[in-house]
């Protein structure tokens, strides 16, 4: 058995036994330490898992457990080592920042229990060798999150958000089951390596196609199929919400990569498979980023803009397809890499903000922004920290969220002409969507960081905060630093991933990369495109350190004063901009598409000039959630209701519907 | 010694750039003077008014954080390494390979980030004001500015300047739909993103539509003069990158001395006709209602847009 593949069974390993610490450990201290130790060391098995399969390549065995006919397989290849990586990156500084965040949690026990099983369920997934193992831990990742869903289940909107995410979890769960039998069906085997071999015929192709990406779709959050994700995110502890979002989003994306491209191969594509992947891709990354500007709930608007990332990674691998499938597999390799340096970078600045979120959540007791406002200074590292996740999903150089987008852009930009008319509109358009949901993105993380650490406390409690402890800012660290890392040096990284489009495209990329050293990177040639993320910091460094030094002699204090208030005395932390007037203007332009209920109340006494009070309220609901859940269910509830008064009818109307069932079940059989 | 050649080449430029950014918003304010039967303070008071800034003491509110106090100097840095990515008197400059057309609109967009922010720091209603309306209305124009980019740079399948600029001067000129969509486009979001009349106006500090002036209203001293030079150098980059992009003829194509002067001429010279047409525009027109600045910019959107179509449409299949 190869290293990659031992290294990743202990890591699984461990994560078993983190799960039945709470049997032998007694005492809050003790579980806690063994929760973080543990899950750290499975983080850190993970990682280099994930280094050591996309280094030297995996293997697979058959599990000495399962059924007796049917044993369960273990496979690591380099698609599943890239998401080992994926998880371990995220899953060790999550362990370290629990240790900390897990201090005043008084109901440890089921965390410590389901928590470790959520990991084990991932990573299961990610190592499943065949679609039976894959279901398995597939369904241990759903319903152990929906107990750390509910965790606080005392609040009655827990238990709602907890309801709606278990039932969409298992329909996602049964479209996928229903990808895997059409496999199965023109296979005749549920391993992973037979299903490879097999060929399918393009109409059970499209069928396994359409099942696989409505199911993994649900799970990843694609517009219109996120409902259940807002909802779920914020009610979570915070530290599972940035495991829930920054690593179970994205094992649904390696769901979607598994079956269509490495069970069915580019060589099945469609055109129209392709379009629909780069329409969803680009709906949820404008729709969700539209959505996320409008909240002022924090973990909620972090909720929205996984929406929004899951429809960039979206539009990297939509691409990739297209290309691919007009033979094209030197540029669909580049929209591959683009789609999977964005799943690892999303992961690591979305886990950091919700990290940073229950941060701020711990110290403030709220998650409503509005009551927030001037943290940076009484918890000035956890700021630094949120700036840097802000910086890198606004796609700002030099961070990694800019890298991946750049990516992405290429890939738009040197696709060649193909197909039809449609077909070739839909490419600019995808990279038009994608410019405008990184500018929004932008936008919302001013307000994010403006409202949330900037201006005045607008409460009590945000005056009174208190930085975090040392293990929730060591937690909190370490992605900062990856953040960093992956956005100057990415000519390192990407001839690692560069094995995934091996893999599925038998094509490598990393030749043409780094053929002009690690300073640049260089996707196809230099003449083309190139980004020196390096010297670009360098030389800022270089210009801001210079002008700095010039106008800084020694001597020259700064006067503190009053801020400027236009002559006006009494200026209070109300009159600031919030979270609401800072959307405004986007509320207005994106009117038709927010549609918010808006009110406008005035009191007035007397006279109807004399305005004694305005209060204006507005809420933006999510449409989807408006005009397609809220029919299901209603429809669901009406068919239920007219049974249940059939039901009430008496014998004979029974009788009668069982002797139609009869008389039918013997017209079809008989 | 052509590489030491390029390499000064490439300090001058950025120097020159840095430099003569102050008479550029000096010659614009002059112009507009004169079209307006003014005398004018003179091309030289925007340099003035920056000594003067460097010289003062610097005043902040009292729980001003680190972010409004290094803002000005992210701002400057990120806006003066975007203006050193642009060629301006010679393609192929060391530079030029850093960040290409994507990475330099990001490199703005880096500074309005923290330009944003300090804006919301202080906590008054006027930077949060000037902050939401920033990033809202440049949030639409960043699209539109990246998507008319993307026209010239599939006819050059490259987002490399200097590739985009060498496909430019090789072609020969005729008239390209997509181009001049792209050029319109361009053009609109030019006068958008420097805070030019119709959507801001960059001579007044207290009137309600105000975008880019309010967030800098709590900055005084060196912070200030940092700031308005920024604007200032943001200016002349997008002055270059027109220039560049659709009329480049007399760049220098390698670091001999007389092939520079003679590219410094034509630069100054194309800069001083596209100044003087922006001072003519800015005398004819009204500023816009703030809420007729979302549709100015989807106009400019869907123009760069018809202009891609148009590109994959018309010239690609012929």
């Amino acid at each position: 058995m190869p290293l990659s593949l031992q290294l990743a069974l202990a890591a699984c390993g461990v994560s078993l036994l983190a799960a039945c610490s709470p049997l032998i450990l007694r005492g809050h201290t003790m579980q806690r330490i063994a929760l973080s130790l543990l899950l750290a060391m499975a983080g850190l098995l993970a990682m280099s898992a994930g280094f050591s399969g996309l280094i030297s390549g995996g293997g697979s065995i058959t599990l000495p457990f399962g059924l007796p006919w049917l044993p369960l397989h273990a496979e690591l290849d380099a698609l599943g080592a890239f998401f080992m990586l994926v998880i371990g990156s995220l899953l060790f500084p999550v362990a370290v920042y629990s240790h900390g965040y897990f201090r005043n949690e008084q109901r440890i026990t089921p965390l410590l229990v389901f928590m470790p099983l959520f990991a084990l369920g991932m990573m299961g997934v990610v190592l499943a060798g065949d679609a039976l193992a894959f279901m398995l831990f597939w369904e241990l990742m759903s319903v152990s999150s929906y107990f750390l869903v509910t965790h606080e289940h005392q609040h009655l909107e827990n238990r709602k958000a907890g309801f709606i995410y278990l039932l969409m979890a298992h329909m996602a769960g049964l479209l996928i089951l229903g990808s895997f039998a059409t496999l199965y069906a023109a296979a005749g085997s549920f391993e992973f390596a037979v299903m490879r071999e097999a060929s399918i015929e393009p109409f059970w192709a499209s069928a396994a196609f359409l099942l696989a990406a409505f199911g993994f779709g649900t799970k990843a959050g694609v517009i219109p199929l996120h409902g259940w994700l807002p909802d779920a995110h914020p009610v979570a502890p915070s530290n599972v919400s940035a495991l829930m979002s920054g690593i179970m989003l994205k094992v649904a994306v390696f769901g979607f990569i598994r079956v269509v491209w490495d069970l069915m191969g580019p060589g099945d594509f469609q055109w129209w498979w392709c379009a629909l992947i780069l329409a969803a891709g680009s709906s949820s990354a404008v729709g969700g980023v539209l959505l996320a500007l409008q909240q002022h709930d924090l973990k909620r608007l972090l909720a929205y803009h996984s929406v929004e990332n899951i429809g960039i990674i979206l539009i990297g691998i939509g691409l990739a397809m297209l290309l691919a499938h007009f033979g094209h597999p030197m540029l669909a390799a580049l929209g591959l890499i683009a789609g999977l340096y964005h799943t690892i970078n999303h992961a690591i600045f979305k886990g950091l903000l919700f990290m940073g979120a229950g941060a701020v959540l711990h110290s403030t007791g709220t998650r409503d922004m509005e009551s927030m406002g001037g943290l940076i200074h009484r918890m000035p590292v956890t700021a630094v920290f949120f700036l840097v996740a802000a910086i890198s999903i606004s796609a700002l150089p030099p961070f990694n969220g800019f890298v991946s987008e750049w990516l992405t852009f290429q890939t738009a930009l040197m696709a060649p002409q193909m197909g039809g008319a449609l077909l070739m509109a839909i490419v600019p358009f995808s990279a038009a969507m994608l410019a405008l949901a990184g500018a929004l993105a932008a936008a919302c993380f001013v307000k994010v960081f403006g409202v949330v650490f900037l201006g005045h406390a607008r409460s009590k409690m945000a005056a009174q905060a208190q930085e975090v402890d040392g293990w929730m800012q060591a937690g909190m660290a370490i992605p900062a630093i990856f953040c960093l890392l992956l956005g100057v040096l990415p000519v390192l990284f990407i001839p690692l991933i560069d094995a995934v489009p091996q893999m599925l495209l038998h094509v490598s990329l990393a030749d043409s990369v780094h053929a002009h050293g690690w300073l640049w990177l260089t996707p196809v040639s230099a003449s083309q495109a190139s980004y020196s993320s390096p010297l670009a910091l360098t030389g800022m460094i270089i210009i801001g350190g210079l002008v700095f030094w010039w106008l800084h002699p020694k001597g020259r204090v700064i006067r503190r004063s009053r801020m400027w208030s236009c002559g006006n005395p009494h200026v209070n932390a109300r009159m600031q901009y919030n979270a609401t007037g800072f959307s405004q203007p986007l509320r207005r332009i994106f009117w038709g598409v927010l549609q918010p209920d808006e009110h406008v109340h005035v009191e007035r006494r007397f006279h109807k000039l004399l305005t004694t009070k305005v209060r204006y309220t507005v809420h933006v609901g999510d449409l989807a959630v408006k005009h397609l859940y809220q029919p299901i269910g209603r429809l669901t509830l009406s068919i239920a209701r007219w049974l249940n008064t059939q039901h009430q009818y008496g014998i004979h109307t029974n009788l009668t519907w069982t002797f139609v069932t009869v008389i039918l079940l013997l017209a079809l059989f008989a | 010694m052509s590489v030491m050649a390029s390499i000064s080449v490439q300090l001058f430029q950025a120097v020159l750039l840095v430099l003569i950014a102050p008479l550029a918003a000096g010659f614009v304010s002059t112009c507009k003077a004169r079209l307006q039967n003014r005398r004018g303070a003179g091309v030289l008071q925007p340099w003035r008014d920056l000594r003067k800034l460097f010289a003062k003491e610097v005043v902040m509110a009292e729980h001003a954080s680190w972010i409004f106090r290094f803002a000005p100097y992210i701002v400057f840095t990120a806006t003066m390494m975007a203006a050193s990515v642009v060629p301006a008197l010679m393609v192929d400059t060391p530079l030029s390979l850093t960040a290409d057309v994507i990475a330099l609109v990001a490199l703005l967009a880096l500074a309005r980030f923290f330009l944003a922010l300090a804006g919301m720091d202080i906590g008054t209603a006027f930077g949060g004001m000037g902050a939401s309306r920033e990033m809202t209305f440049s949030a639409l124009a960043e699209p539109a500015m990246l998507m008319s980019i993307f026209v010239l740079s599939l006819g050059a399948h490259s987002t490399n300047l200097t590739t985009m600029i060498n496909h430019t001067l090789n072609t020969p000129v005729m008239m390209q739909p997509s181009i001049a969509f792209a050029l319109a486009a361009m053009v609109m979001i030019a006068m958008a993103e420097n805070g030019r009349i119709p959507i801001d106006n960059p001579n007044t500090h207290l009137e309600l539509t105000m975008i880019h002036e309010a967030m800098l209203l709590e900055y005084s001293g060196r912070h200030l003069a940092l700031m308005e030079w920024a604007s200032q150098i943001k200016l002349i980059l997008f002055a270059t990158l027109l220039v560049d992009l659709f009329v480049p003829w007399g760049i220098a194509a390698h670091a001999d001395p007389g092939g520079v002067v003679l590219a410094c001429v034509f630069w100054l010279f194309k800069l001083a006709v596209l100044f003087v047409l922006l001072a003519l525009a800015e005398t004819g027109m009204a500023k816009l209602r703030l809420f007729e600045v979302p549709e100015y910019l989807s106009a400019a959107f869907v123009l760069a847009f018809l202009g891609l179509i148009t590109h994959y449409m018309l010239e690609v299949a012929v």
